[in-house]
């Protein structure tokens, strides 16, 4: 399992190599989340319409280990964007990834952007 | 670096290190303790402890690792015998030298022997050391030996010697408090208050002999008896001296520091001795020509010393030393503030006095009946903490002052107002001198969120601990005005409690989230907000949670339960709990085909675990082909109406309780509420479906059904209580409609029935003169809503099985048909589990 949690590692935005399409902008709910697979990562993508804005972290909820974050509730904890984990309601900052009611790891976030409908994800592998 | 030498490591002198420690920065001071006895400091304030566990460990202030880790020298079974100012040295009994730069004194006291002829008998003991209670134990041990009505004496009647009584009493033997005074705890207590604590002592045991002065102690080289006039004695085995404490105050006159001529070491407010580089602290301490002999002026001492000698010259002892005190002896509340009994120039009493009940409570105000001057409390002191902080801080008291000794409160009404009024400088814990201000601010500025981090980070109720129900107070009233524990508004985003919510949402027509946060909320909402928004639009609108999935609980939004690995349950309605061959067969079959692991549930269904979110949509399809719906398993909803068999079967049934309960739970699924809802019917009084266990329960009797509402198994099971009796089944749906309509619009998010009906002004009573009375009139409104629910109901499985669009929610990834291959099952008893969560 801590195998798992080092494959994740935040991306900035100097590193990326490859810009990745991820899926279309439909597949993502307005104000949800959902999954993509790239590689043997699972990244969720957030389309916060309120917000106007669009995140991805990983996948794994660092709490227990589980494949779930994508399909959390966001939020807002005094203007930063959040999820909510479904399973125990751990919440991270879509911003940088801190987990904010709590002291576990932060988890890693991924530069994304829209272009012509799709949403591309930055890696440097 | 400068040395700091301690002589005395009792609790004064241990509070001074640990004040010390805190203080100290870097390598600056070196502090070395030294302690007569063979242990390191211990709680003398709860020394009777020890004769109920003999744990001299649970006693210990802190344990001897402390003293390293704080690298603070501690040396135990050394008796300090001189001091050699000019050359700045100490010598112990074994003729070691120790030099210093700071001597702090904090040799404590001896208890006071009175010369009386005979006190070097044997049995004759003192209390105040754990040896000391060693050797009473033992000594005690031999006396059972010879026999059995073994009688122990105590000279004293003040605090110590009542403690002393408590500890004669767990030793097997008669105790016997013998007091010079007329009244016991002569500087506590009045007469009054004496005799009614005489009462409570005389009844658990404890003979009480006042206005005794002792002439000798009788026998012959051990005790038999003591002798108080003529003709006047008491056969005892052993004696307990409790009269008084003597500073310890050698080592100063040794030293020719200036003593006091009834002993104690002279000291000035920075708690200097005559000599500045020594300080004595404690109750070797003479203070304003006053020894103290309780332990929260002690503490204070160490802390003005500590600060002092840390270099903080602005921290010096107060003028006027509080010797207010509250204890529990023997079981008994015993509480004295301020001025105990009133010199009449001075002010006026009220007092209370209760001797059935062993009661007595007396408080002292101003002429002017504004200001609290002093009180005693006996046998319930549980107001001492607000008195005493009332008398502090000068608080003004309330028109009819005997209301905070008699009368309304108890009523539930409110004489003191709250812990919250009292000003920030008001100390809550005197042992540890931690102020209102310091515990709330711990909590404002989020370096704590409970009473135990609030414990932790300030220490307070780690002294005698009688501060504890005011420091509970102050932490709860804190934390709900920052809406931590009483949630009563909903979140940051919306500043109104679910009840409001509910209110406006129906009057302005307000259908989505996004427009309410619009029009009465602000940011962008969370996960506390949306499912009580989706919850409140599902009972105004009968909006299934498919309209607005992504404001759903997760498991609303997935139509299902979310397991520990991510996977779901799926649960199928099954009214009632019956269910036919035919479509037990079809359960079984889909979990075979999906490998799903299947339970009985405690409501009569049937649950199947470990579905992969991609399957739900299939599953779901086949099971709504054989006739299944939803079971609302995964809701904030109705879940089931469990049932008996009832007079269909039972010879023992009074009427057919499994088709009320099926027609009941027809009825209600798919209603969202605030909490989870259950029902039960039972078909006579043996009470098989359990229903009173459940939000609403119907138990048949002879001549109806009796309807009982708000009950619930959980963390707090609570009985549901009775609504209304004898009523036909038409009437049931009637009170059940008004009943459940009227807690969906008032409760506060996931607050059950129970916890609602506790809030609930006027309780049961109450609730049926709304229910049963319609005494708001609301009562064809509340079964018209619930009508218009009943009559909208749908299966959102069925919806989401029959719409492409929401099926798509039902995909793991959205790019690639893959598995998710992180969840992991393994076998267990020829089923399927999910892999244990790692550490």
């Amino acid at each position: 399992m801590e195998q798992t949690l080092e494959t994740y590692t935040t991306m900035h935005q100097n590193e990326i190599t490859q810009w990745f399409k991820a899926c279309a902008v439909a597949d993502i709910p307005e104000n949800g989340g959902a999954c993509v697979k790239y590689q043997d990562k699972q990244i969720a993508i957030f389309n916060y319409t309120r917000k106007k804005k669009w995140y991805a972290c990983q996948n794994l909820c660092p709490h227990k280990m589980e494949m779930v974050l994508s399909r959390g509730m966001l939020g807002d904890a005094e203007g930063v964007a959040k999820v909510a984990c479904p399973l125990h309601k751990k919440t991270f900052s879509l911003e940088d990834g801190t987990n904010l009611n709590g002291d576990l790891p932060a988890i890693t976030t991924y530069p994304l952007k829209i272009e012509a409908g799709f949403v591309y994800l930055g890696f440097s592998e | 670096m400068q040395t700091i030498l301690v002589v005395g490591n009792g609790m004064v002198g241990y509070k001074f290190c640990e004040k010390m420690v805190a203080l100290a920065e870097g390598n600056t001071f070196k502090i070395k303790v030294f302690g007569e006895e063979p242990r390191p400091a211990y709680d003398r304030v709860h020394l009777s402890a020890y004769f109920e566990d003999q744990d001299a460990k649970s006693l210990e202030l802190a344990p001897a690792s402390w003293y390293q880790e704080n690298n603070v020298e501690l040396i135990t079974g050394q008796y300090v015998n001189d001091i050699d100012r000019t050359g700045k040295t100490i010598t112990t009994k074994a003729g070691d030298t120790y030099a210093y730069d700071y001597l702090v004194l904090a040799t404590g006291s001896v208890p006071f022997v009175p010369p009386i002829r005979g006190v070097e008998k044997a049995g004759v003991f003192v209390y105040r050391t754990i040896e000391d209670l060693e050797g009473m134990m033992a000594y005690a041990a031999q006396i059972k030996k010879t026999k059995s009505n073994g009688k122990a004496a105590i000279l004293g009647g003040g605090l110590l010697g009542l403690e002393a009584g408590k500890a004669v009493l767990d030793m097997g033997l008669e105790p016997h408090v013998v007091e010079f005074a007329p009244k016991l705890m002569p500087r506590q207590l009045d007469a009054r208050s004496s005799k009614v604590l005489q009462l409570t002592l005389e009844d658990l045991g404890i003979h009480i002999h006042l206005s005794k002065a002792t002439n000798q102690i009788l026998g012959n080289g051990a005790i038999t008896g003591m002798e108080f006039g003529e003709d006047d004695q008491l056969d005892v085995d052993m004696l307990i001296i409790s009269a008084g404490i003597r500073p310890r105050d050698e080592l100063g006159k040794i030293a020719g520091l200036e003593t006091g001529t009834r002993g104690g070491i002279v000291v000035n407010n920075k708690m200097q001795t005559s000599d500045p580089s020594i300080y004595a602290i404690g109750e070797v301490a003479l203070y304003n020509q006053m020894i103290y002999g309780l332990v929260a002026p002690g503490y204070d001492m160490a802390q003005v010393a500590a600060q002092q000698i840390a270099g903080d010259a602005a921290i010096i002892m107060v003028e006027d030393i509080d010797m207010s005190t509250k204890l529990k002896l023997i079981g008994v509340d015993v509480a004295s503030f301020g001025e105990p009994y009133m010199p009449p120039e001075k002010g006026l009493s009220i007092i209370f006095e209760n001797k059935t009940k062993h009661l007595y409570k007396r408080i002292n105000v101003s002429h002017d009946g504004k200001t609290l001057l002093g009180g005693i409390l006996v046998g319930d002191a549980e107001d001492y903490n607000i008195l005493h902080q009332m008398y502090l801080n000068g608080m003004a008291l309330p028109d009819n002052a005997e209301e905070l000794i008699v009368g309304a409160r108890r009523e539930g009404g409110s004489a003191f107002g709250s812990a919250m009024d009292l000003p920030d400088t008001a100390q809550i814990c005197s042992c540890e001198s931690v102020s209102k201000g310091a515990i709330c601010t711990a909590l404002l500025e989020e370096k704590c969120d409970s009473f135990k981090d609030v414990v932790s980070c300030t220490k307070a109720t780690t002294g005698c601990g009688g501060c504890k129900p005011m420091v509970t107070d102050l932490v709860n009233e804190t934390l709900k005005s920052m809406g931590k524990t009483v949630k009563e508004v909903i979140c940051e985003h919306f500043e109104y409690t679910r009840q409001e919510l509910y209110g406006i949402i129906k009057v302005k027509g307000i259908k989505t989230y996004d427009e309410a946060l619009d029009h009465f909320g602000k940011g962008d909402g969370c996960e506390v907000c949306k499912p009580v928004l989706a919850s409140i639009f599902a009972t105004i609108y009968n909006d299934t949670a498919n309209k607005e999935a992504v404001i759903q609980d997760s498991n609303d939004r997935f139509l299902a339960n979310i397991q520990r690995n991510g996977s779901y349950s799926v649960v199928p309605r099954i009214p009632g709990g019956e269910i036919t061959p035919e479509k037990l067969i079809v359960l079984g079959e889909v979990a075979k085909k999906y490998d799903l692991y299947t339970k009985i549930t405690g409501g009569q269904r049937i649950d199947l675990f470990g579905a992969e979110l991609n399957d739900l949509p299939a599953i779901w399809q086949e099971l709504i082909a054989a006739g299944f719906e939803s079971g609302h398993a995964y809701g904030k909803a109705l879940r089931t109406v469990k049932s008996c068999v009832g007079s269909t079967w039972c010879r023992y049934g009074m009427d057919e309780s499994v088709s009320f309960a099926i027609e009941l739970e027809e009825r209600y699924k798919g209603l969202r509420s605030p909490h989870k809802l259950k029902g039960g019917v039972s078909g006579c009084i043996r009470e098989c479906a359990e229903a009173r266990g459940k939000d609403f329960g119907v138990i048949a009797v002879e001549g109806g059904w009796n309807l009982y509402v708000c009950g619930n198994g959980g963390a707090t099971p609570k009985h549901a209580l009775l609504l209304a009796e004898q009523i036909d089944n038409e009437t049931v749906i009637k009170y059940l409609d008004r009943f459940l309509m009227y807690y969906i619009r008032t409760a506060a998010p996931l607050m059950r029935t129970a916890a609602w009906l506790d809030k609930l002004e006027g309780g049961i009573a109450q609730l049926k003169r709304i229910v049963v009375e319609d005494s708001l009139g609301l009562a064809a409104d509340l079964e018209e809503q619930m009508q218009g629910l009943v009559d909208r109901y749908e299966c959102e499985w069925k919806q989401a099985v029959e719409n492409e669009d929401i099926k798509k929610r039902f995909q793991h990834f959205v790019n690639t048909d893959d598995r998710d291959d992180n969840m992991v099952f393994v076998p267990m008893r020829e089923q399927k589990m999910p892999e244990v969560w790692a550490q």
